[in-house]
C-alpha cells in the first residue's frame, strides 16, 4: 500500500472538526461553486423540461377556463373569460357534447380494462411458459417482441387491410375458408370497431407486459420453486405463492404504467377510424381531438383534457395509497 | 473548478448564439439586382394534394416554380400536405407564426379560415399587387368570402360537383344519361348486381367534407340551406332532412350502394371502384378525371352531366368548390408572396396547372384546357359552373357545420351500412344535435 493511499485512509477514519460559528469566506466560496456547478449543468435541462412539459400543462390549464375559438386563435389574450363555463359543457350530460363525452368515458374505461387485462395476461403466460429451457425459446422471445419492435403506424396501419370488409384477411379466413358466417361482417364501423380497437392495442401492448415480466422472473431464485416442490406445493400453489407474491412489485407498477398509457390512447383509433370512430370505439382523447381540433373550440377541448388528467391524477393516487397499505399489511 | 464554470459557460453560450442563430435564419440578403428586387429571399409555400399522390404534386408544381425563381430570383421552397393534414397544420402555423409564408387551403374553410385573423386580407395596394379582383370569374369570387369584407384568400383551383357514369356499363343495360334523380335510382337499380360486385353508384360515405358537400348540395335541391339569412344555423328543417334523406337512400332504401362504401374514410377508395368498373355512377368534382386517369380510366370511357335533382326539385348540382391561395399575415417576406401570388394566378400558370391537375381555371379568358381533347366534357363543366353550381354558404361556422352534419351523416351511413334503417326521426335527431353543438363552436 502506497503512503499516499494510507494517509488518504486515515484522513478518512480521523474525527471531522465541530465546525462551530461562520466558515472562513474562502473555503464559503469554494463550496459554494463547488455546489452550483452541478445546477448550472442540469440548467438547460430543467429550462427545457419547463418549456416542453410544465409550461404547456399551465398553458392549457389557463386555456380551459378561456373561450378560445377560432375568432381568437391568433390573439389568445383577447379571448374571453369564461370562469368554469368550458367545463359546464363538458360535464352537462343532457347537452350532446356532455353526453358524448361520458359515452366516451365509459368507452374508455372499458376499453382499457380489457387491453390492459388481456396484455398482462397474455405477458404473464408468455413469460412463465419462457421461463424453462427449451430448443428455440430465443426465437419466441424475439418473436414475441416483434409488435413493440414495428413503429405503431404501420402495424395500425396493416390492421386496418386486415379488417376491411370486402378484401380484408380476416372476412377471407372467416367467411371464404372457414365458412362461419355468409354475410361478411364489418370490423371498422358499428359495434365491431370497439372490438377491432381492443386487438389491436392488446396485440401492441403485451410485448411491454412480456417484457417486465419476463425480466421479473428472471430474478425469481430456481431453488425457492424446488423447496417448494419438495414441501408438496402444487403448481398452482407455487404460481400463486412463489410467482405471483414475488412479482407483485413489478405487476403493480406495470398495471399502472399500462392503465395511463391506455386510457389516453389516441393512435389507435385516429389511425384505424379516422377522426370520426364509430360511438363503439369514440375514446375519450379521440373526442377531446374533435372538440378542440374539429370544432375548433380549443377551450372546451382543454377543459376536456383538464378533466382527464385529473381523472389519471386520481387514479394513480389511489394505486400509492393501496401500494403503501399492500406494503404495510406484508 | 474552472474546467467546470467554463463548460457551464460554454452550454449557455452555445444555447444563446443557438438561439440567436435561429433568429437570424429568416432574415432576407440583399438585391443585387434592381430587376429583381426579392433576389435571393426564400419563401415557403404549403400546397394540400391536389394530384393522384404528394409526389404527382411535386412534379406537376417544381417546374412552374423553377420558372418563378428564373423569373424573380425568389426560391420557394415547396411542401406538399395532405388534406387530412392541412387543417391542422394551418392552424399550428397561425398560432405558433412558425408556418410558412403562402398556403393553399380548401375553398370551402375560406370565411372561417379568414375568420381567424391570420393571413393578409388582399385589399388596396396588396390586391393590386397581385392583379386585382377583376381577373378572376365571378363565380370564383364568391368562394373568397362574405360581400363587403376582404378576402383573405384568392381562388386558384375551380372545381364543382358532377355525376361521372361508365358508359360501357350503360351501354349494356341500354341506360341514358340521368335528367332527374328517379332516372338516377332507376338506372342505379338496373346495373346493381351484388352477386358479382356490381352496384349502381358509388361514394366515399365514410368521408365527412363529402357527407357535408352532398347534404349542402341536396338540401339546396330541395329549396333550403342549413344557414338562415342571418348566417345562424338552421339544420333542422324538412329540407335538411330531405337532403340527408336523398343521399342516405342510396344505401338504405334503394340498396344501389355497397354498404362497404360506408368504411370509404377518403376519396380515393371510391374512384378506384368506379374506374374498376364496379359502379356505374359517381358523384365527385372536375379534378378527378386525373385520379381517374391515374387509377387507369380514359375520358372516353366517362361521361359527365350535373348530378340531377328530384323531379321538381331545384336544379342545382354544386356548390363552387375548389381550392385558394393564401398569404400568412406574420410573413417576413409579404412583397415577394405577393409576387408568388400573382405569378400562381397568372393566366399562364393557371392554365398550365389547372390543365394537370384537371380543374377549371377562376380567371377570365382562361381556358379549361384539361379537357382539350374531350369537348363535350369541357362544355359539361363550364355548363354544371354557369347554370348549376351555387356558392357555398359564407359563414363563420361553415367548418363546424363540416364536423356535425358531414360527421352526422357518415354516422348514419354506419348504421345503414350495418343493418339499420335510419328514420326520418333518426335524421331530425342527428341534425338537432349537430345544432346544439354548433352552440359552442
Amino acid at each position: 500500500m502506497s503512503s499516499t493511499l494510507v494517509e488518504h485512509e486515515a484522513a478518512a477514519k480521523a474525527p471531522r472538526p465541530v465546525t462551530t460559528g461562520t466558515p472562513s469566506p474562502r473555503r464559503s466560496r469554494r463550496l459554494s461553486w463547488g455546489r452550483i456547478t452541478p445546477y448550472l449543468l442540469i440548467l438547460p435541462a430543467i429550462v427545457f423540461e419547463l418549456l416542453v412539459h410544465v409550461v404547456p400543462m399551465v398553458v392549457g390549464v389557463w386555456m380551459s377556463f378561456i373561450q378560445l375559438t377560432q375568432f381568437y386563435i391568433t390573439n389568445w389574450l383577447s379571448a374571453p373569460f369564461v370562469g368554469f363555463g368550458n367545463f359546464q359543457i363538458a360535464l352537462d350530460f343532457q347537452n350532446p357534447l356532455g353526453a358524448q363525452l361520458a359515452r366516451s368515458f365509459g368507452v374508455t374505461l372499458a376499453f382499457t380494462i380489457l387491453t390492459v387485462g388481456s396484455s398482462w395476461l397474455f405477458g404473464m403466460a408468455a413469460s412463465i411458459v419462457l421461463q424453462r429451457s427449451f430448443r428455440g425459446r430465443g426465437f419466441l422471445r424475439t418473436l414475441f417482441l416483434i409488435p413493440y419492435a414495428i413503429p405503431a403506424y404501420a402495424g395500425i396501419i396493416t390492421w386496418k387491410f386486415i379488417f376491411q370488409r370486402d378484401t380484408g384477411l380476416l372476412n377471407e379466413l372467416l367467411v371464404d375458408n372457414l365458412h362461419l358466417t355468409d354475410t361478411a361482417p364489418f370490423w371498422l364501423i358499428g359495434d365491431n370497431a370497439f372490438w377491432s380497437l381492443v386487438i389491436v392495442s392488446v396485440w401492441q401492448q403485451w410485448p411491454f407486459a412480456f417484457l417486465m415480466t419476463m425480466a421479473g422472473m428472471q430474478g425469481i431464485p430456481e431453488e425457492l420453486y424446488e423447496a417448494a416442490a419438495i414441501d408438496g406445493a402444487s403448481v398452482w400453489q407455487q404460481m400463486r405463492h412463489i410467482t405471483l407474491g414475488l412479482m407483485r412489485p413489478i405487476n403493480s407498477v406495470l398495471l399502472l404504467l399500462l392503465f395511463l398509457w391506455t386510457f389516453r390512447e389516441f393512435n389507435t383509433p385516429f389511425v384505424l377510424f379516422g377522426a370520426r370512430p364509430a360511438d363503439s370505439a369514440n375514446l375519450l382523447v379521440v373526442n377531446i381531438y374533435q372538440s378542440s381540433f374539429i370544432q375548433w373550440n380549443f377551450g372546451l377541448g382543454a377543459a376536456m383534457s383538464v378533466l382527464l388528467m385529473l381523472f389519471l391524477i386520481l387514479v394513480a393516487a389511489l394505486w400509492a395509497v393501496w401500494n403503501r397499505k399492500v406494503r404495510r399489511d406484508a | 473548478m474552472k474546467i467546470r464554470i467554463l463548460t457551464a459557460g460554454a452550454a449557455v453560450l452555445a444555447l444563446t448564439v443557438g438561439l440567436a442563430g435561429c433568429a437570424q435564419s429568416g432574415e432576407s440578403p440583399a438585391p443585387t439586382d434592381a430587376s429583381k428586387p426579392y433576389a435571393g429571399t426564400t419563401i415557403k409555400y404549403w400546397a394540400t394534394n391536389q394530384g393522384p399522390s404528394l409526389d404527382a404534386d411535386v412534379e406537376i408544381l417544381q417546374p412552374e416554380l423553377d420558372k418563378f425563381e428564373e423569373q424573380t430570383g425568389i426560391t420557394v421552397d415547396l411542401e406538399v400536405i395532405p388534406w387530412s393534414d392541412m387543417t391542422n397544420n394551418t392552424l399550428a402555423a397561425a398560432v405558433s407564426g412558425q408556418g410558412p409564408d403562402v398556403v393553399n387551403i380548401g375553398n370551402t374553410n375560406a370565411t372561417t379560415l379568414n375568420t381567424t385573423g391570420a393571413f393578409l386580407p388582399f385589399e388596396g395596394e396588396d390586391l393590386d399587387a397581385v392583379g386585382g379582383k377583376d381577373k378572376f370569374l365571378e363565380s370564383a369570387w364568391q368562394t373568397t368570402g362574405p360581400e363587403g369584407v376582404a378576402p383573405t384568400s384568392l381562388p386558384l383551383y375551380s372545381q364543382v360537383y358532377g355525376l361521372f357514369y361508365n358508359k360501357a356499363l350503360f351501354e349494356a343495360k341500354n341506360l341514358e344519361a340521368p335528367t332527374t334523380w328517379e332516372e338516377l335510382v332507376d338506372a342505379a337499380k338496373a346495373i346493381t348486381d351484388p352477386a358479382t360486385d356490381t352496384w349502381g353508384i358509388v361514394a366515399p360515405a365514410g368521408t365527412v367534407n363529402v357527407a357535408m358537400h352532398i347534404q349542402y348540395i341536396f338540401t339546396a335541391q330541395a329549396g333550403g340551406s342549413p344557414f338562415d339569412k342571418a348566417g345562424e344555423p338552421d339544420f333542422v328543417t324538412d329540407e335538411n332532412i330531405a337532403g340527408v334523406r336523398q343521399y342516405l337512400d342510396l344505401m338504405s332504401e334503394a340498396k344501389v350502394m355497397n354498404p362497404s362504401n360506408a368504411q370509404f374514410t377518403d376519396g380515393t377508395q371510391a374512384t378506384s371502384e368506379f374506374a374498376a368498373g364496379k359502379a356505374g355512377m359517381y358523384m365527385a368534382q372536375t379534378g378527378n378525371v386525373a385520379a381517374l386517369q391515374a387509377n387507369g380510366m380514359d375520358p372516353s370511357q366517362y361521361g359527365v352531366v350535373p348530378v340531377p335533382a328530384p323531379a321538381g326539385g331545384d336544379e342545382v348540382g354544386s356548390f363552387i368548390a375548389g381550392t385558394n391561395i393564401s398569404v400568412f399575415k406574420n410573413t417576413k417576406h409579404k412583397e415577394a408572396a405577393l409576387e408568388f401570388v400573382k405569378f400562381m394566378t397568372s393566366p399562364e400558370v393557371s392554365e398550365t396547372l389547372n390543365k394537370a391537375y384537371g380543374t377549371l381555371p377562376p380567371l377570365k379568358d382562361v381556358p379549361a384546357s384539361a379537357y382539350e381533347d374531350f369537348p363535350e366534357l369541357m362544355d359539361m363543366w363550364s355548363l354544371i359552373l354557369a347554370d348549376h353550381a351555387i356558392p357555398m354558404s359564407q359563414v363563420p361556422t361553415v367548418s363546424a357545420y363540416q364536423a356535425n352534419v358531414g360527421g352526422g351523416v357518415v354516422a348514419l351511413f354506419a348504421e345503414a351500412a350495418t343493418g339499420a334503417t335510419p328514420t326520418d326521426a333518426d335524421i331530425e335527431a342527428m341534425l338537432n344535435e349537430a345544432q346544439q353543438k354548433m352552440a359552442t363552436s
